[in-house]
């Protein structure tokens, strides 16, 4: 199955589909990033465009540095060197909640929701700049209930997307798989992102889900936001990536349209080829 | 048996001083462990800062009183911030390892003889809140109801105490309930998705420690207070385990449970130790067993067995907060 072709997608139709090439209009720029643990180089990335606008999948066998190279870029693991930016601005060295701030949000694999905490102050906990959080405004609710009051509407909109709305005084624990996913990408949104990195925002959830959860991305783009996913799924990479890039053994070997990048016999030897005989991926 | 002595004994311990300090220690305790995860086992060290900061500003440098408790204060504020700089950029574990071992410093450095021109060493020091009564407006005379009475100081040191303990409820109220109190328990539950959604986790735990940290220092300068006198033995380690068990008692993670769980400690320690006084008369078939050399230590294996009976059938405390084993 194979998604209608997105507007994003036409910037993308020129840009030839080699590893490190260069975007027309790059939200995130990457180079020379590595990380090594112990003597295993877990991601050795030379150049790496995130194109603005698109939805551009990150796929690769077990181990082949997805996300490591998440959690670097994201300012929640440290490398051993290169530099990288979004929209323009250096973010090597700076700390995982200024790079959120910065406008890139993640998610996780094994999904963080706030279990003890209700749905909708999951949601109200990602309020930008909330006045009532600084200590001394805390004591003093009416410096902050405005805010406050216009964040719960946010939430409750965004909640109501996601089909999430009838559960927000519920606490997060009681959630679903699926639903826990839905409530961590609706929260990222909370943060106003320009970049969404979903990292695998299918994995455990079951499949009637996975249209909705498709849709969903599908709509953040939509919005104009950049997506960037880890993803194992072909069918899904297929139906809504804009531009496929592919992992393995920490280095990108290959990216491209998706089409292309399936019927890339680089690609096929170190990950399709070799997909059936490895365990389903695990935790980081 | 002289039960309703026992009865008398123990109300006059549940709203005595020593019950309203653990009640504020115990409040910034739950702040740390019981809304932020942060488990500080060293909660005796911000106690003794705020006695010794007030203790030896006053007497050593003569400061008045009022410059003295804040002095105090500022104190518990150095020492949060000493110790959480370091310790909560690292694993949790470190908070733990810290905590008790400055705790213990403090205790050692105050009480050896290098520092007696200083801090009095194991003499401690001694009559320096005495301005604090010079300013007690209440007539001479005892005040009570029935056998449980109080003379006009401690009427003064109790009245502020527990002045003291309503504003820090309030004040930890209102801020558990505020945004900020939100991202505290966003970092107890998982602080990585905290960080994830541009949270400072780091300036928040540090926001935490030493809010605490100034709740355990006042309760030093009222303990302080009420002896006018400050020695090191009243700064041992083992009274932040007892700071923990009343944080049980009451109900982890609940506005209330510190207060609730500190009088209902002081309660039954002082049941414990007149029902055994008691118990033990000459005559009696006790008597054979225990001496009274005992009963301070055997009154707190009675403590320890409610609170063991407590974390097995009712581990949310009375209040129903959150179960010691899930609080972090």
């Amino acid at each position: 199955m194979t998604g209608t072709p997105s507007p994003a997608a036409e910037p993308l139709a020129e840009v030839a589909p080699q590893p490190g090439v260069p975007k027309p209009d790059a939200l995130l720029v990457a180079d020379d990033v590595r990380r090594t643990f112990g003597g295993l180089t877990a991601v050795d990335v030379d150049h790496l465009e995130v194109q603005r606008g698109s939805i551009t999948a990150l796929i690769g066998p077990n181990g082949a540095g997805k996300t490591t190279l998440f959690n670097l870029l994201t300012g929640f693991d440290k490398p051993d060197g290169g530099r990288w930016s979004f929209d323009g601005v250096p973010l090597q060295g700076v700390s995982a909640h200024q790079v959120a701030r910065q406008g890139m949000v993640r998610t996780f694999q094994l999904t963080k929701v706030l279990a003890e905490m209700s749905v909708l102050d999951n949601m109200l906990l990602a309020t930008r700049d909330h006045p009532g959080e600084r200590f001394f405004s805390a004591f003093l609710p009416a410096r902050w209930r405005g805010r406050e009051g216009d964040a719960v509407e946010r939430a409750r909109e965004l909640l109501a997307k996601v089909g999430l709305d009838a559960k927000a005084s519920d606490a997060a624990g009681t959630l679903s798989g699926g639903q826990r996913k839905l409530l961590e990408m609706a929260r990222a949104l909370m943060v106003e992102p320009s970049l969404v990195m979903l990292d695998e925002p299918m994995a455990g959830v079951n499949p009637a889900l996975t249209q909705t959860l498709l849709h969903h991305i599908s709509a953040l783009r939509d919005e104009g936001r950049t997506v960037l996913f880890v993803e194992h799924d072909m069918d899904v990479v297929h139906e809504i990536s804009d531009w496929v890039v592919v992992m393995a053994q920490g280095r990108v070997i290959a990216e491209g349209p998706p089409r292309h990048v399936t019927a890339d016999p680089a690609v096929i030897d170190a990950y399709l080829g070799t997909a059936h005989h490895r365990d389903p991926e695990v935790g980081p | 048996m002289d039960l309703v002595q026992v009865l008398a004994d123990s109300l006059r311990a549940a709203v005595g001083v020593p019950a309203l300090a653990y009640a504020l220690a115990v409040i910034g305790l739950n702040v740390h462990f019981g809304y932020t995860g942060l488990f500080n086992i060293g909660q005796i060290g911000f106690v003794a800062a705020g006695a010794y900061g007030a203790g030896i500003s006053a007497s050593l440098w003569d400061w008045p009183f009022p410059l003295a408790i804040l002095a105090g204060v500022a104190a518990a504020v150095v020492l949060g911030l000493l110790l959480g700089l370091p310790a909560l950029r690292l694993r949790a574990e470190y908070l733990a390892i810290v905590t008790i071992s400055a705790s213990e410093i403090i205790r050692i450095v105050v009480r050896s003889p290098s520092a007696e021109s200083v801090t009095g060493g194991p003499r401690g020091i001694g009559r320096w809140a005495t301005s604090f009564y010079d300013l007690n407006p209440i007539p001479d005379g005892r005040y009570g109801i029935g056998r449980v009475t109080f003379n006009q100081n401690e009427v003064w040191v109790l009245l502020v105490g527990w002045t003291c303990v309503a504003l820090a409820v309030v004040a930890t109220w209102l801020l558990v309930r505020s945004p900020w109190g939100r991202v505290l328990r966003s970092i107890r539950d998982d602080e990585d998705a905290a960080r994830s959604l541009g949270k400072n986790v780091y300036v928040f735990k540090i926001q935490s420690l030493v809010y605490g940290g100034v709740l355990g220092a006042v309760a030093g300068l009222l303990t302080a207070i009420n002896a006018n006198f400050t020695t090191p033995g009243e700064y041992q380690s083992v009274f932040t385990f007892y700071m923990y068990v009343a944080l049980i008692l009451g109900g982890i993670g609940k506005v209330l449970g510190p207060v609730v769980g500190s009088m209902l400690f002081w309660f039954m320690l002082q049941a414990m130790d007149v029902l055994l006084r008691q118990a033990i008369s000459p005559d009696s078939w006790a008597g054979r067993f225990i001496q009274q050399q005992d009963i301070g230590a055997l009154r707190l294996a009675v403590v320890g067995l409610v609170l063991m009976l407590l974390v097995v059938f009712r581990p949310q405390g009375l209040l129903g907060g959150r179960a010691p084993g899930r609080a972090r």
